[in-house]
């Protein structure tokens, strides 16, 4: 292992959050980013192949080391960590207009889901999963709502553009299928 | 089933319904459409809209206003459709455009839930450093406990709590005045100043936190402008040409 990936497992290591490409090109300014992603990838195939408990995995914008799912009942039984609730699907629903209609108001995301979601919101804000982003141009300038960063690393995504293009969805231009 | 009494400034209907099955009406009347096996393009609304009142109805969910709504805009529909077409094909407005829309717009959302589960289910499975773990609760009583093991506990305890680390402070004068005068006159020379310019490398440390204040105090008065180019590089200070000339 070279020395810089062992830099970078050290810094991964001692971060609790996903680190970004430009924070740890900043550990070693010398380095190219050439340099920086094989080393990154280095680390990667080391703990793939020399089997390693835990594995390095690019999400919410960065990069972190995280334990396999194989051993996560494990760990949860031992009460040494807790997996976080799962949301609900009306949470879900309401975090997916969220993530594609950003930013956007409450009375937008009622139309879309067809009830009232002002304690959903609020849930949402709690767990930092949105946050209000600025404030729309109508009727009492209402608050706009827009994914964060907690938002992306709690569901494996690098960035945004990682979800389906709205035109990429499956089911929005063709008819339901009859037999389902 | 669980029904909540929100609290009043949660928003415009203080009566929420959520339920284990159905996330909404549209959620509702898009498994009622996938039940009958029909199109979403071509609803037929008066079987579709006679499903959802009864299964509200058995749900009991006839005081749900969001329910309610739809049920109410579902039998719209059905009377327009009922009613007798003029003129062309073309010419008709399909009663039922706004709803599709609606239920597309839905659908399509309802996958982006479906990645969204499976994307947030695999990154649950992993754990990331950094975990703070919960406060361990209280053992259950009676406690079953050795005298050794408590002996040890309260040994370690007692241990904590020895001795205080006591340390004397003794205030004494900053002299912040002086060090806003020694930056003003550096500055009246040169336009350019560093840290060092205005403290002694073998400066006490009253005097490096007065020169510290002093710098904030003008800073605050625009009469100079602190900046650092880069972390841990040279504070840069500069006269404040704007105020100058002002």
């Amino acid at each position: 292992v070279t020395s810089l990936a062992k830099l970078l497992e050290a810094a991964l290591f001692a971060s609790g959050r996903p680190l970004p490409t430009t924070e740890l090109a900043a550990l070693e300014p010398d380095a190219s980013p050439a340099e920086l992603a094989m080393a990154l990838d280095e680390l990667r195939g080391h703990y793939d192949s020399e089997g390693h408990g835990v594995e390095l995995v690019e999400l919410g914008g960065g990069w972190q080391i995280l334990t396999r799912p194989e051993y996560t009942e494990t760990i949860e039984r031992a009460q040494l960590a807790a997996r976080p609730a799962r949301l609900s699907g009306a949470a879900l629903e309401t975090l997916a207009i969220v993530a594609y209609r950003q930013p956007i108001g409450r009375a937008e995301i009622e139309e879309i889901r067809g009830v009232a979601v002002g304690g959903m919101l609020r849930t949402l804000l709690e767990r930092g999963l949105i946050d209000v982003v600025g404030r729309g141009e109508g009727l009492g300038r209402p608050l706009l709502y827009g994914t964060t960063a907690i938002f992306l690393e709690q569901f494996a995504l690098r960035h945004l553009g990682e979800l389906p293009r709205a035109d990429e969805l499956a089911v929005a231009l063709r008819p339901q299928q009859s037999a389902t | 089933v669980t029904a909540t009494l929100a609290s009043p400034e949660s928003g415009t209907t203080p009566f929420v319904v959520e339920l284990d099955h159905f996330s909404g009406p549209l959620d509702l009347l898009l498994t009622l459409i996938r039940e009958e096996q029909v199109e979403i393009a071509d609803i037929p609304i008066a079987r579709i809209c006679e499903q959802f009142l009864l299964r509200i109805h058995s749900l009991g969910l006839g005081e749900a206003a969001e329910y309610l709504e739809m049920a109410a805009g579902l039998l719209r529909i059905k009377v327009q459709m009922l009613l007798p077409r003029r003129g062309d094909e073309e010419e008709w407005d399909d009663p039922r455009a706004e709803l599709v829309r609606r239920l597309l717009e839905y659908q399509q959302m309802r996958e982006v839930v479906d990645i969204l589960q499976h994307r947030g289910d695999e990154r649950r499975d992993r754990f990331a450093r950094g975990y703070l773990p919960q406060p361990a609760a209280a053992p259950q009583a009676p406690l079953t406990l050795s005298l050794p093991a408590l002996l040890a506990a309260v040994d370690r305890v007692l241990r904590l709590a020895r001795e205080p680390a006591l340390h004397e402070v003794i205030a004494r004068a900053l002299d912040v005045e002086g060090a806003i005068a020694t930056i003003l006159s550096v500055l009246s020379l040169r336009s350019h100043a560093q840290w060092r310019d205005i403290v002694a490398a073998d400066a006490a440390p009253w005097q490096v936190l007065s020169a510290l204040l002093a710098l904030l105090e003008l800073a605050r008065r625009n009469e100079l402008r602190v900046a650092q180019p880069h972390p841990f590089a040279n504070v840069e200070i500069m006269r404040d040409v704007a105020s100058e000339a002002a």
